[in-house]
């Protein structure tokens, strides 16, 4: 299953990248985030209580961020177990584009659910996805400039 | 008499099944039980790693959680396999080992990697969600058509290819030889999709040890518990059998799924032996889905060779058939020797190929399903021949009548290793043409027509083989037990009697059916006729019910049983009425002196028998004892048929599409059967119309989905597969051809499958007559609205 998404945030890339690498940050934005802290080798590991249809699991997962390029992209790449609700693995690209004094974010994430997760909540993932995304952003402009609007982009998922 | 055989007798189960009074496994607990909750892979396939279960066995009320180095450890054996096929080229069939609790390796989602042992359902449930099992993902094969192709994942690595067995049957250059002088040939590739059984009482166990006596007690809800207890028994537990009882109560529902002695049984057993106790399991539906044996699943290609007068010549079959991750007890059976040796149908074709592979794939284990193989061969050639009827322009109806086994042809022997008992093939399907009242269709079509609806008729003809089997042929064919069944008729006392059978209902009345015959033979009043069943420890080892085998076989031996009651019954009346056995006859539950008033009942025989005052006991003398008897009116037999035998029929159904929706409504459907005698017309009834209710089932809503990336099932639950309900029926229209069966006593034939077989290529079939103005000559399975339309789209395009 592949997600898309765009936003515009109303601060300046550097920040936008900075914020983005902050476990603080991060653990605020995540829905759900009840854990969330910086290992030795740069990555997270996270739980996550997330809920899916009638199924709803706490995610402990390990998050790795690959392929850096600051401040203008990387790719995160995760993977949650959630018990016998099964499992998640995500594979996020994003990328940061300066827009005056704005940020352009975009992401392109890849997800793959399996066990009771996927064969419960199939038909659910993907509007639960997108409303996780949602959040997470609004939530992050809010950490990144405080009181400003975040603006969603019409971009197509595919 | 109005209870014997032919009576409309009302099922003598259905108060207590209606009335909430049933007793099911999961009614029953056992006073100190534990709960089971089973760690399952979310994985199609992966290596484990580590399993670390030390924070599941701390947590609250956990007593044990046991996982497959135990099970290694311990020298479980894997589960057995009930039928092995010999492939074309002689090598035996590649059959892995399925390890009761996974050994290294998950092969499918749903794959029991762990056990958790708690004392209540939920510290049981909560603890597996502890146990971290550590896996890594390797790529899985889940399609059916993609597991042969070379580069696919391989499930095993002792099967390449992810090949189980190259199988074939019929002549081959026969066949070829027919095509080339065939005057139109007719192709069809086609899918016949996986499904899942989904019985209404999910499967449940409790196992019980007794460190004491060593006795071990499995209550589970099983279609043939002496063959679970023989199996689980010397295969995988190496527990000796008169140590080793297994009960199965009510079962509420199986169609195949509650044959196999499932790794979940022999885990609870293991478990509770280990560790001195006693200890329940009942699946959820979620874990029903994943775990059941499913059913179907074949990806087919076909040609039918005719002649210019529509006569069929040859027929050539290429089949791939998906097992799943692991062979399951009867999936290498189901498409072959249930699947291949009906391609004759009710015809003559005189030249007839096919060639099988069964493939694994990483998807949950594929095993028989109402009909198991009967209804792949039937829906196929049942296409087929309707096709080739559209192509040649020739009546649907009369292509197949130009074709038929005629009625003096029998016993007559197909291509394709079968010999069929007996039937009217022509009569049953002008039956059916006149209920369906096919002439009017023309008129019922332009009717639809003015009210904006596509009206389609489509015809199916089923035959299948029942009856599970002649031993000796079955074993010659590859079946590792003999499948006869046994009985026991034991008069009390006091005249009635109970009735102990090896096979076991799991909703197709029994203790109705059975009852009527031993009411009917011995002529004691049905409400004086108790049928037992499901308890090894109370009947004869006997092998269960599946594949419409009961009655044909089981009724047979009790038939036998009485036979034999009748006999010593006669020399006991003889006695006390001081006449000649010979001059005894039986009327009517009497036995009397032929040509006077001088009678008595047999309850009065069955007193005598048991309080034995005036009584031919042995003296000892054998010059005395000729004609001595034993007290007690007791009789057990077993009845092995000579053959199976062939219930067939005929089904018409017609639809009405919705052209801009693609909703097919069924609005009429006529099924006349050919089930040979009948005991009762009202229990038949019901298990033509249940029947015919699934097999449109998988003609218009049912199929299991899987992610064909993932592996994950995404049918996995009641709000994705979709079971049909009654309000997506019509009233259905029956009716009867009686041959009866020269094999068995009672003259019967099956009658629990043909229904699902017959019906699904009847609405299909329909289907797409009503769409032949859009160019439409195939549509896949399920007929969702949604497939319906885009085939009209891209049939009118």
């Amino acid at each position: 299953m592949e997600l898309k998404g765009a936003y515009k945030i109303p601060a300046a890339r550097e920040l936008v990248w900075e914020k983005l690498n902050d476990p603080d940050v991060l653990r605020e934005s995540i829905p759900g985030c009840e854990e969330l802290e910086q290992n030795e080798d740069g990555g997270f590991s996270a739980t996550v209580k997330a809920k899916v249809g009638p199924v709803s699991a706490k995610f402990k997962g390990a998050v790795t961020l690959e392929d850096l390029n600051p401040p203008a992209s990387y790719r995160i790449v995760g993977e949650g177990k959630g018990g016998v609700a099964g499992f998640a693995k995500g594979d996020t690209e994003v990328t940061l584009e300066e827009v005056g004094d704005a940020t352009i974010l975009r992401y392109v994430a890849d997800a793959r659910i399996g066990g009771k997760l996927a064969q419960i909540g199939s038909r659910l993932i993907k509007g639960t996805a997108r409303k996780m995304a949602d959040q997470f952003f609004t939530n992050f402009a809010q950490q990144v400039a405080p009181g400003a609007d975040v603006e969603k982009l019409d971009e197509e998922d595919t | 008499m109005t209870t014997g055989i032919g009576a409309r007798v009302l099922r003598k189960e259905d108060r207590r099944f209606i009335t909430g009074n049933g007793n099911y496994v999961d009614d029953i607990n056992v006073n100190g039980q534990y709960y089971a909750a089973f760690v399952r892979s979310p994985h199609p396939h992966a290596e484990i790693g580590s399993v670390d279960i030390a924070g599941a066995k701390a947590s609250d009320g956990v007593i044990e959680v046991l996982t497959g180095a135990e099970v290694a450890a311990d020298e479980i054996g894997g589960l057995p396999v009930g039928w092995g096929i010999t492939q074309t080229n002689g090598e035996p069939m590649v059959e892995p080992a399925w390890p009761i609790l996974a050994q290294g390796r998950v092969r499918f989602v749903g794959d029991a990697v762990a056990v958790v042992i708690a004392k209540s359902i939920d510290a049981a449930r909560d603890a597996a969600e502890m146990v971290n099992v550590s896996y890594t993902p390797i790529p899985a094969v889940i399609a059916t058509e993609d597991a042969p192709k070379d580069g696919a994942p391989q499930v095993w690595d002792e099967a390449p290819g992810n090949t189980s067995f190259d199988w074939e049957i019929g002549d081959k250059a026969a066949a070829d030889q027919a095509f080339e002088g065939a005057h139109h040939v007719t192709k069809l590739e086609l899918v016949n999709q996986r499904l899942v059984p989904n019985a209404m009482e999910p499967r449940a166990a409790i196992a019980e040890f007794n460190s004491v006596s060593g006795d071990l007690t499995l209550h589970a809800t099983a279609q043939a518990p002496h063959a679970i207890r023989l199996l689980l028994g010397a295969f995988v537990l190496q527990q000796p059998e008169h140590k080793f009882r297994v009960i199965s109560p009510d079962v509420g529902g199986g169609f195949g799924s509650k044959i196999y002695p499932y790794a979940e049984y022999a885990v609870l057993c293991w478990a509770a032996r280990r560790m001195g106790c006693a200890i329940k399991w009942t699946a959820d539906r979620s874990e029903s889905f994943i775990t059941d044996a499913h059913g179907r699943d074949h990806v087919s290609e076909a040609e039918l060779a005719l002649d210019a007068d529509g006569k069929f010549l040859g027929l050539r079959v290429n089949t791939v058939a998906n097992m799943g991750a692991y062979l399951s007890a009867f999936g290498p059976l189901v498409p072959t020797f249930l699947y291949a040796t009906l391609f004759a149908g009710q015809y003559t074709t005189p030249a007839i190929y096919a060639h099988v592979k069964a493939v694994f794939t990483n998807t949950t284990p594929v095993d028989a399903y109402r009909g198991a193989g009967r209804p792949e061969a039937t829906f196929l050639l049942e296409r087929i021949v309707e096709k080739a009827a559209k192509e040649t322009g020739i009546d649907p109806a009369d292509i197949r009548r130009r074709n038929f086994i005629q009625p003096d042809q029998f016993p007559y022997a197909t291509p394709v290793a079968l010999t069929y008992d007996s039937g009217e093939y022509g009569a049953t399907l002008d039956k059916a043409l006149a209920l369906a009242d096919y002439t009017g269709f023309a008129a019922r079509r332009d009717q639809s027509k003015t009210s904006g609806k596509l009206r389609g008729i489509g015809f199916s003809l089923p035959i299948e083989a029942t009856g599970a089997a002649p031993s000796a042929i079955a074993g010659q064919l590859g079946a590792r037990a003999g499948l006869y069944e046994s009985a026991e008729v034991r008069f009390n006392p006091t005249g009635s009697v109970t009735v102990f059978s090896g096979s076991h209902s799991h909703g197709q009345g029994h203790a109705t059916t059975f009852a009527q015959v031993v009411s009917d033979q011995l002529g004691v009043p049905i409400e004086n006729v108790e049928v037992v069943q499901g308890d090894t420890s109370n009947s004869q080892f006997g092998m269960g019910t599946y594949g419409s085998r009961s009655l044909s076989v089981g009724g047979s031996a009790i038939v036998r049983a009485c036979d034999k009651i009748l006999a010593k019954g006669r020399k006991i009346a003889a006695h006390i009425l001081e006449a000649s056995a010979d001059d005894i006859e039986f009327v009517d539950g009497n036995f009397q002196v032929k040509g006077t008033d001088k009678a008595m009942n047999i309850a009065e025989v069955a007193f005598a028998a048991y309080v034995p005052h005036n009584y031919p006991l042995p003296t000892g003398d054998p010059a005395q004892d000729e004609n001595a008897l034993e007290p007690g009116l007791n009789e057990q037999a077993f009845f092995d048929p000579l053959n199976f035998n062939f219930p067939n029929g005929a089904y018409i159904c017609e639809v009405e599409i919705d052209p801009d929706t693609g909703v097919v409504q069924i609005v009429d459907f006529s099924a006349v059967d050919d089930v040979g005698n009948i005991i009762n017309p009202m229990i038949v009834e019901g298990q033509v119309h249940g029947g015919i209710a699934q097999g449109v089932g998988q003609a218009l809503y049912e199929g299991a989905v899987y992610d064909k990336e993932t592996g994950q099932l995404l049918s996995g639950s009641m709000m994705d597969y979709t079971l049909p309900r009654a309000d997506n029926l019509p009233m259905i229209k029956t009716g009867t051809t009686e041959t009866p069966c020269p094999f068995n006593p009672l003259g019967v034939k099956g009658c629990g499958e043909i229904g699902t077989i017959g019906a699904t290529p009847a609405v299909i079939n329909a289907i797409i007559d009503a769409l032949g103005d859009y160019g439409v000559t195939d549509i896949s399975m399920p007929a969702t609205p949604e497939v319906v339309w885009r085939a009209m789209q891209e049939g009118r395009a």
